[in-house]
C-alpha cells in the first residue's frame, strides 16, 4: 500500500518468475483447515508474496536456515496485484501474503484466509497490546501486523516559513504556497485531507460528506503543483514543493537527503494504515506459514523494517530497542503508539469503496 | 482495407479474388499472428464491456449496458474531447515544425541526408521514461530553463512551466515529432524533381511550383505523419502524469486507472475499446483521403 508503490522493474521481473514458480507449486488441494501442530515443517515448502524492497534480501535463506523450510519469496507491486492473483484461482500457489489491513479484511470476508493458530505464533506477545485491536481484524484472527504508520504533512520549514498544523494549510494554502504543494491521488488518500479537515471519518460512506470533500478538493486542485504518489519527497528535496501530503515512512526518504525536511500529523487527525501478514486457506504448508509469521515477529527480525525501510513496526520489543539516534534523525519513527491510535484505522468498505473510486475520477478529471 | 471499388466489373473482381487467393500463403502467417494477438484481445475487450465488475477486478457474468451508459457522463465525454483536442494541437504543431524539416532534409546531399535522418531518430535510442524525466529537470521551477532565464535577467521569479496542459503538449510534441518527419521525408524525397522543373520552365514562381506541385504530392506523407503522431499522442498516459502533474487526465490515464486503481475491468475495457474505435475511424478517414489525393477525384 503506501509502501512499495514505486514502479519496480525488478518487481515486474520477479512477478513473472513468480508465475513460473507458483504454477509448479500446485498439487492436490486438501481441505486442510485443520492445523497439525506436530507436523514436521522442514518437509514443507513455502511461497511468500510481499512488496518488493520491503524485506531483507536474504530473508528466505535466513528462514530456511532457522527452520529448514524451503522458502521462495515472490514480489507484488500493489495490494491490487496480489489480491487479483489470490482471487483469480482456487489455488494461487501462495502460502503467505502480505497485504494492507483493509485488504486482509476483504480477503477474510471472502473466506480465503486461514485462521491463525496462536499456539504456533508465540512471538505475537512481542506486539504492542494495541496491535491486537485493529478495526480491520480485531484480535488478529486472520492477520498479524508487519508495519504501520500514518499520513500527514511532509514539509520544508525553510520554504514554508511556518510550521503547518492543519490539513487546511494544505487544502487552502496561503498565497506564498500556491503552486508549491502536492497531494496524494491514489485510493483513499486523495479524499483523506478534505474528510479529516471537515471532521469526517476516513471511512465515511455518507454521500453528503463525500460531496463536501469533493467540493473542497476541486477548490484545492488549482493551488497544487501536482498530484504525486511516488516522487513527492524528491520534489521537496529539489525545492519544487514546500509542503506535501505524504505517508510518514516516505517522508523519511526526503529527510535522508535533506535533514531540514520534517513531518507532522495535522491536528484534525489522519489514518492509521497497517501492512499485514496473512495465511491462505488454500495453503498446504500452513504450519510452515505460521512459523514464518512467528519468525517475522521476532524482535530482531522485525526491527530490520524500522532500521532499513524507516517504517514503524508494531513490535514493542523491537521499537523499544531501536537506536535512539535513528529516532532523532527520523522523527516519524518516534511517533508513539498512543499518538498513532488517535488516528483512524482504514477499513474495507465493500461495495461502497466505489464511491471513492468515483470521487477520485471526478476530482482528477475535472479541470 | 478493401481494394474493390464500386466501379469494378465482375471480371475484374474475379481476377482480384484469384489474386487474393494466390497471396494466401504469404498472408497467412502474418494474418494468423495478428488474429491471435490483435483480433482476439480486441474481441475479449468488447466482451468485457457488457458485464459487471468483480469486487477485486475481473468480471461478474451478469449482462449490463451500464458501462456504455457511463461513457455518456459529461465527465468522461469531457476527458475524451480534451484528449482529442490535445492530440490535435500536438499533431498540428508537429506538422508545422516537421514539414520544413523534412523538406530541408530531402534537399540535402545524400551524405548529409543520412546524418540528418540519424539525428532525427537518435532520441529513440534512449528510453522513453528517461527522456520524459529530462523534461521535468528542464522545466521545473528550479530547473535549467528557469535558471537560464534568471541568469540572463529575463525574469526574476521562476516561471511555472511544468505540470500544465501546455507542458503536456510540449512533451508529446517532442516525443512524436520524428514520427511526423520520417513519412514526410519519404514522400518528399521520392518526388520526381523533373515535375518541379517543368513547372518552373513553364513560368511558375518557386512558391507557385511548391504550392501546385510539391505540396499536393506530399500530402499522403503528411497524412501518414499526422496519424503516426495523433494516435500515440491521444493514448499516452505517462506524459500527462509526469509532465502534467496528474492534473490533466487523458483517455489513456482513465483506461489505466480503471484497471489499476478502480479495479473496474469492464469500464476500463469500454474506454479502451472506444479509444481503439476512435483511432480506427481516424485511420479509415486518412486512408480514404489519401487514396482520393493519389488517384485524383473520381469520375462518374
Amino acid at each position: 500500500m503506501p509502501t512499495m508503490r514505486r514502479i519496480s522493474i525488478a518487481a515486474a521481473g520477479t512477478a513473472a518468475l513468480a508465475l513460473a514458480l507458483t504454477s509448479c507449486a500446485g498439487g492436490d488441494s486438501g481441505d486442510g483447515s485443520d492445523i497439525d501442530r506436530t507436523a514436521d515443517i522442514s518437509e514443507q515448502t513455502l511461497t511468500v508474496s510481499i512488496w518488493a524492497d520491503y524485506y531483507p534480501e536474504d530473508l528466505a535463506e535466513q528462514f530456511e536456515e532457522a527452520t529448514g523450510v524451503k522458502t521462495t519469496i515472490v514480489n507484488h507491486a500493489t495490494n491490487e496485484d496480489v489480491v487479483a492473483k489470490l482471487t483469480a484461482s482456487s489455488d494461487p500457489g501462495i502460502d503467505v501474503a502480505f497485504v494492507s489491513g483493509q485488504y486482509a479484511q476483504a480477503l477474510a470476508e471472502q473466506g480465503l484466509l486461514q485462521e491463525l493458530d496462536k499456539e504456533l505464533i508465540p512471538n505475537e506477545s512481542n506486539l504492542y497490546p494495541e496491535a491486537m485491536e485493529l478495526a480491520y481484524d480485531e484480535g488478529n484472527v486472520y492477520s498479524e501486523p508487519y508495519a504501520w504508520g500514518t499520513t500527514g504533512l511532509c514539509y520544508r520549514p525553510d520554504l514554508t516559513g511556518f510550521d503547518p498544523t492543519s490539513w487546511n494549510d494544505l487544502l487552502n494554502p496561503v498565497d506564498e504556497l500556491v503552486g508549491k504543494t502536492t497531494m496524494l491521488s491514489t485510493d483513499r488518500w486523495l479524499a483523506l485531507p478534505a474528510l479529516k479537515a471537515a471532521g469526517y471519518s476516513v471511512n465515511t460512506t455518507d454521500d453528503a460528506e463525500l460531496d463536501d470533500a469533493k467540493a473542497q478538493l476541486l477548490e484545492t486542485k488549482p493551488t497544487l503543483l501536482a498530484y504525486d504518489d511516488t516522487t513527492f519527497y524528491s520534489k521537496l528535496v529539489s525545492g519544487e514543493a514546500a509542503l506535501v501530503e505524504a505517508w510518514d515512512g516516505w517522508c523519511n526518504y526526503g529527510i535522508a537527503e535533506n535533514p531540514d525536511i520534517t513531518f507532522v500529523v495535522p491536528e484534525e487527525g489522519a489514518d492509521l494504515w497497517v501492512d499485514t501478514m496473512t495465511v491462505l486457506k488454500s495453503s498446504e504448508s500452513k504450519e510452515a506459514a505460521m512459523a514464518f509469521i512467528n519468525y517475522i515477529l521476532d524482535p530482531e527480525v522485525q526491527a530490520w523494517v524500522a532500521e532499513n525501510i524507516l517504517y514503524k513496526v508494531p513490535n514493542q520489543v523491537a521499537m523499544e530497542d531501536l537506536d535512539p539516534t535513528l529516532i532523532e534523525a527520523y522523527p516519524t519513527l518516534g511517533i508513539t503508539v498512543d499518538e498513532l491510535f488517535e488516528q483512524e484505522v482504514i477499513v474495507d468498505l465493500g461495495e461502497d469503496s466505489l464511491k471513492y473510486v468515483d470521487l477520485n475520477a471526478e476530482v482528477l478529471a475535472t479541470n | 482495407m478493401t481494394t474493390t471499388t464500386p466501379q469494378a466489373t465482375p471480371a475484374v473482381r474475379a481476377h482480384r479474388a484469384r489474386r487474393g487467393l494466390a497471396a494466401a500463403p504469404f498472408l497467412a502467417p502474418g494474418m494468423l499472428f495478428l488474429i491471435v494477438f490483435m483480433a482476439i484481445p480486441v474481441g475479449l475487450l468488447a466482451f468485457y464491456t457488457f458485464f459487471k465488475r468483480g469486487r477485486f477486478g475481473g468480471l461478474v457474468f451478469e449482462f449490463t449496458l451500464d458501462n456504455w451508459a457511463k461513457l455518456a457522463e459529461p465527465l468522461y465525454v469531457g476527458v475524451i474531447l480534451q484528449s482529442i483536442g490535445l492530440a490535435l494541437v500536438v499533431t498540428l504543431l508537429a506538422l508545422l515544425l516537421g514539414y520544413p524539416m523534412a523538406y530541408a532534409i530531402a534537399g540535402l546531399s545524400p551524405k548529409w541526408r543520412t546524418v540528418a535522418l540519424v539525428a532525427v531518430v537518435l532520441p529513440f535510442w534512449t528510453n522513453f521514461l528517461i527522456r520524459t524525466y529530462a523534461w521535468i529537470l528542464l522545466l521545473n521551477n528550479a530547473g535549467f530553463v528557469n535558471q537560464w532565464l534568471q541568469a540572463i535577467g529575463l525574469t526574476d521569479e521562476p516561471i511555472s512551466m511544468l505540470y500544465t496542459p501546455q507542458a503536456i503538449v510540449v512533451g508529446l510534441l517532442y516525443m512524436y515529432l520524428p514520427l511526423m518527419v520520417l513519412p514526410l521525408y519519404a514522400s518528399l524525397q521520392q518526388l520526381d524533381p523533373s515535375l518541379r522543373e517543368a513547372a518552373t520552365n513553364l513560368g511558375a514562381s518557386p512558391w507557385r511550383a511548391f504550392r501546385t506541385v510539391t505540396l499536393p504530392l506530399s500530402l499522403p506523407g503528411a497524412l501518414t505523419g499526422c496519424i503516426f503522431v495523433f494516435v500515440p499522442a491521444m493514448s499516452n498516459f505517462v506524459i500527462p502524469e509526469l509532465i502534467g502533474g496528474g492534473k490533466t487526465v487523458m483517455v489513456g490515464n482513465l483506461v489505466r486507472d480503471q484497471f489499476y486503481e478502480a479495479r473496474d475491468w469492464p469500464f476500463g475495457a469500454t474506454l479502451a475499446l472506444v479509444l481503439t474505435m476512435l483511432l480506427v475511424v481516424v485511420i479509415v478517414i486518412q486512408a480514404a483521403v489519401s487514396r482520393r489525393i493519389t488517384e485524383g477525384p473520381r469520375r462518374g
